[in-house]
């Protein structure tokens, strides 16, 4: 995909550990952050324990750790509005959509009207949009 | 000997509760800590191991880690039993010894 003479490529974060008990959901969300500033087309997947990163009211008091569950909402204004959750890693966990923080982003092409950022996407459909990237990183 | 069997990894994620489940002697005790809360969860996969092994061992979750992932105390396996770190450590010193599953 061209945009002028630039390059945009497909870069898809794959997240599956859940938050707090290792650095991977805090450190791919440094990195997403930080790859949003090269214009690319980005897309986050929440898939297996990763689901719990979205858990709605995360209180981090007494553990004595940063609690950056607030940060994803932020994700819409960095104009990262693809995000997929595996409807299955939901089922197996007893949780739904309910539980989960509702990210929007602002559409900028319909008078900024608010939209939602969150794909609920079953296994088969996750495999498709997987195919269609140009790099994955897995988290 | 009554034993505390400790387990921080998510059931999803590692095999460790299960093989803690499996070799826990009856009257011994397992506290769930750190993405290892996530086993005291009902509604999961695993709900209806941690129901069934409660017929032989105690089992207890750590608090503080619940809350920090907002997994609600309102919402664990009937008889998971909440503790706060000092109950960790009221814990540690009432069993014997303490085995912890990576």
């Amino acid at each position: 995909m061209e945009d002028g003479d630039q390059v945009i490529k497909k870069f898809m974060y794959m997240n599956r550990k859940a938050p707090y008990g290792t650095i991977y959901a805090l450190e791919s969300l440094e990195v997403v952050l930080i790859a949003a500033a090269f214009d690319q087309d980005v897309s986050l997947v929440f898939a297996d324990d990763g689901v719990y990163q979205l858990m709605k009211g995360q209180n981090t008091d007494d553990i004595g750790m940063k609690n950056f569950s607030p940060t994803y909402s932020a994700l819409g204004d960095y104009d990262i509005k693809k995000i997929y959750i595996e409807k299955e890693s939901l089922d197996e966990r007893g949780l739904s959509l309910e539980d989960l923080q509702d990210l929007k982003y602002e559409d900028e092409d319909d008078d900024w009207a608010e939209k939602d950022s969150i794909h609920l996407v079953s296994r088969e459909e996750l495999a498709e949009v997987i195919d269609q990237q140009d790099v994955v990183f897995s988290f | 000997m009554a034993m505390l069997h400790t387990v921080n990894k998510s059931p999803f994620e590692r095999n460790s509760l299960e093989s803690c489940l499996r070799l826990a002697k009856s009257g011994s005790s397992v506290l769930l800590t750190e993405d290892g809360v996530v086993g005291a969860m009902q509604g999961t996969k695993y709900s209806k191991n941690v129901a069934d092994a409660m017929t032989n061992v105690s089992f207890y979750v750590l608090g503080p880690d619940l809350k920090a992932r907002g997994l609600s105390e309102s919402n664990i396996v009937d008889g998971v039993k909440v503790v706060d770190y000092s109950g960790f450590v009221d814990l540690a010193a009432e069993h014997e010894s303490v085995q912890a599953w990576l």
